[in-house]
């Protein structure tokens, strides 16, 4: 696999005229990567995407793209290929004369196009559907000639705005690995912009998450769900219980806060904040549902939280828990079910205890809406 | 009844239903394929004096189309070489009319189908306004611009430009600019109808593959405005040719238009036959062309009502 041509945004902000569309974005993308800009709609990150490919000149700082300054360097001339939301098919024009419309610019021949748009309908599995037009095809095979379309322009970036929104389930969780087995296959670099965490989570190296024209963690995925940088991070990406309170006293990398209604709570420091978070900070900690349990009679009160079950539900691989919890926000139980027995505890007041690796800290910040 | 008909009158109710049928087989067959049958229908008789009309010398005869081309019995030359002049340069001024229109008002409908925003109204509202001012009057000021001491003429000689008053009058400069302006808004229009519907994506996928604007035009924009066009350029070439009011005042003294030519035989020579006939011809060639154009470009008579 080659290395691949990095994208580098450089103290990028995008104004509409009063509006800050992006602040002061930094990111280094790896030539070869899966990169997601990963948050809510109206963050900013289809701007972004927009800024990279040439369709709007960012208001500062720089967008580099394979170490050179693309500022004055219009769409048409740089070396990404943009895949719309919409796909934006021609559709008067047939799916061969679609995928190669790259290469009839560069005057290349029918023969030469024919052929090229042949492999490349073999390659998206849609072999023989060249002569037809974009409307005959289904969602999914649309999707498959969007693809191949950019890829015949034979991009070093290849990026992507939320194309897989407008699938049903199924087979948006089937693009996400064709996807990605494209992706490695080619060897380019993707960047990918969607809102749907699991997309980002699955098929990406690095997500960047974005809150309101602001990047707020850039990491791989796991680092991101498991080691959020901010309470948004830690809202946005997976379904996630929120526990408002004082910082207590710093432990380290640990900490105590006190909490109005379930007491004092010992949490883990999520690794960007470690150093910065002081005794008496407004602190939000973070606990997932799958990282809670029924507390054991001995579990310490520093680790459990006691809460009412409002209502309960079966899902199949998990047992969800609903409680009252803090500040009238509810508190998610998953339980999975492997060989425990369910118990309906709906009105009870149950404990629930987690460990301190799985109890990030985080300085209180904006949440995710819901 | 056949199925749409059922259709037609389960929707509307058998009262709404028959009002609207009548009131549209009135307007086609009652205003349009009556009259225009009759027109037929006088354009095969010769000229008589009403006393004479249903007589023995009533009879349908070829002579009023044989007039166009070979001209008077026992004329001096073999074919009716002033009229057809005429007709043939009718019809190719009106091309070029359509031409001229369709090159000036793409970009101005392109604009306006593809940009937001309040102000595209603002620019409606002024194409549309001069629209309120009749034909004759907007043809005069036409004169007063073009004239011999018109603005144009005054205004380059001020700047010294040419020094004697340039006569685009006589060299039917005014008169397609008066056609052009005629019916600038009904090319505008259809394309800018369609254009609006134009995804904006299309033209940035078209960009961002590496597209100069000129092929995007070419390859996206057109194609997908075609239907427009072709409607906008048939509503022109089809009122250009049969226009009266804009030869008749902006026409140079020498250059008639064929319209000219029907309206003198209706009204100075008095002889509807001959003009019925001559209006005949002028239509039935227009059709038959504008068909043959739309044949070559491959347009279906359904996009036309796009």
């Amino acid at each position: 696999m080659s290395a691949g041509v990095g994208v580098d945004l450089e103290n990028l902000w995008i104004r509409f005229g009063d509006f800050v569309a992006v602040r002061d974005a930094n990111v280094n993308i790896n030539g070869g990567d899966f990169f997601s800009f990963l948050g809510p709609s109206g963050c900013g990150k289809t701007t972004i995407l927009r800024a990279v490919s040439g369709f709007l000149d960012p208001s500062e700082g720089k967008v580099l793209i394979g170490g050179n300054d693309m500022r004055g360097i219009g769409p048409n001339k740089r070396p990404t290929a943009l895949i719309f939301q919409n796909l934006a098919l021609f559709p008067l024009m047939k799916v061969w004369e679609n995928i190669t419309f790259s290469m009839e610019i560069k005057g290349a021949s029918a023969r030469e196009r024919r052929k090229r748009a042949d492999e490349l309908l073999d390659m998206i599995a849609l072999p023989g559907q060249g002569d037809k037009l974009p409307s005959e095809l289904s969602g999914g095979q649309r999707q498959r000639v969007a693809i191949a379309r950019a890829l015949c322009a034979e991009p070093d970036v290849l990026l992507l705005d939320e194309p897989l929104s407008a699938l049903d389930l199924k087979l948006r969780q089937h693009m996400r690995t064709e996807l990605r087995e494209i992706q490695q296959r080619v060897g380019i670099t993707f960047i990918y912009i969607t809102h749907d965490q699991g997309e980002a989570l699955t098929m990406s190296d690095n997500i960047a998450v974005m809150r309101a024209g602001v990047i707020d963690q850039i990491a791989d995925g796991k680092t991101i769900y498991n080691d959020p940088n901010t309470a948004f991070a830690a809202s946005f990406v997976g379904e996630n219980n929120v526990f408002r309170g004082k910082i207590r006293r710093v432990m380290g990398t640990e900490a105590v806060i006190s909490t109005n209604r379930t007491g004092d709570l010992v949490a883990r420091i999520s690794t960007a904040n470690q150093g910065k978070m002081r005794e008496g900070d407004e602190a939000m900690m973070f606990v997932r549902p799958e990282a809670f349990a029924i507390a054991s009679d001995d579990a310490p009160g520093d680790h459990c939280v006691t809460a009412r079950v409002k209502h309960e539900e079966f899902e199949g691989n998990v047992f969800n828990i609903f409680t009252e919890g803090d500040g009238g926000k509810e508190i998610k139980v998953s339980l999975p079910n492997v060989g425990q027995s369910f118990e309906d505890h709906t009105g009870q007041t149950i404990r629930l205890e987690y460990e301190t690796r799985n109890a990030v800290l985080v300085p209180a910040g904006e949440l995710a809406a819901e | 009844m056949p199925r749409f008909l059922k259709e037609f009158f389960n929707r509307n109710g058998t009262g709404m239903g028959l009002a609207i049928l009548g009131l549209v087989i009135f307007w086609t067959i009652g205003l349009i394929i009556l009259p225009q049958l009759s027109m037929l229908d006088f354009s095969f008789r010769p000229n008589l004096p009403p006393p004479e009309i249903g007589g023995p010398k009533d009879v349908y005869t070829l002579e009023n189309y044989k007039y166009l081309i070979y001209g008077p019995e026992g004329g001096s030359q073999d074919y009716n070489a002033v009229d057809l002049r005429v007709f043939f340069r009718t019809l190719l001024a009106a091309v070029c009319v359509t031409i001229f229109n369709l090159i000036l008002c793409y970009p101005i409908a392109y604009y306006l189908g593809q940009s937001k925003g309040s102000h595209i109204r603002i620019f409606a509202i002024m194409l549309i306004i001069p629209y309120w001012i009749n034909e004759i009057l907007r043809a005069f000021a036409l004169r007063i611009i073009f004239g011999e001491t018109g603005v144009l003429n005054t205004l380059f000689m001020g700047l010294g430009i040419w020094d004697t008053p340039f006569d685009f009058i006589r060299n039917d400069i005014a008169l397609y600019a008066g056609l052009g302006y005629a019916y600038i808004l009904l090319m505008i229009f259809p394309i800018y109808n369609v254009i609006e519907s134009l995804d904006h994506n299309q033209i940035e996928a078209a960009r961002d593959l590496g597209a100069p604007w000129w092929r995007i035009h070419w390859r996206v924009v057109i194609p997908y405005a075609k239907p427009g066009i072709s409607s906008g350029c048939t509503m022109v070439f089809m009122l250009s040719a049969g226009a009266l009011a804009a030869p008749q005042i902006l026409g140079g003294p020498s250059s008639l238009w064929f319209t000219q030519l029907i309206y003198q035989q209706f009204n100075d020579n008095n002889d509807w036959p001959q003009g019925a006939a001559y209006a005949i011809v002028l239509l039935v060639t227009c059709i038959l062309f504008v068909l043959a154009v739309m044949r070559l470009f491959k347009v279906n008579m359904g996009d036309i009502g796009k």
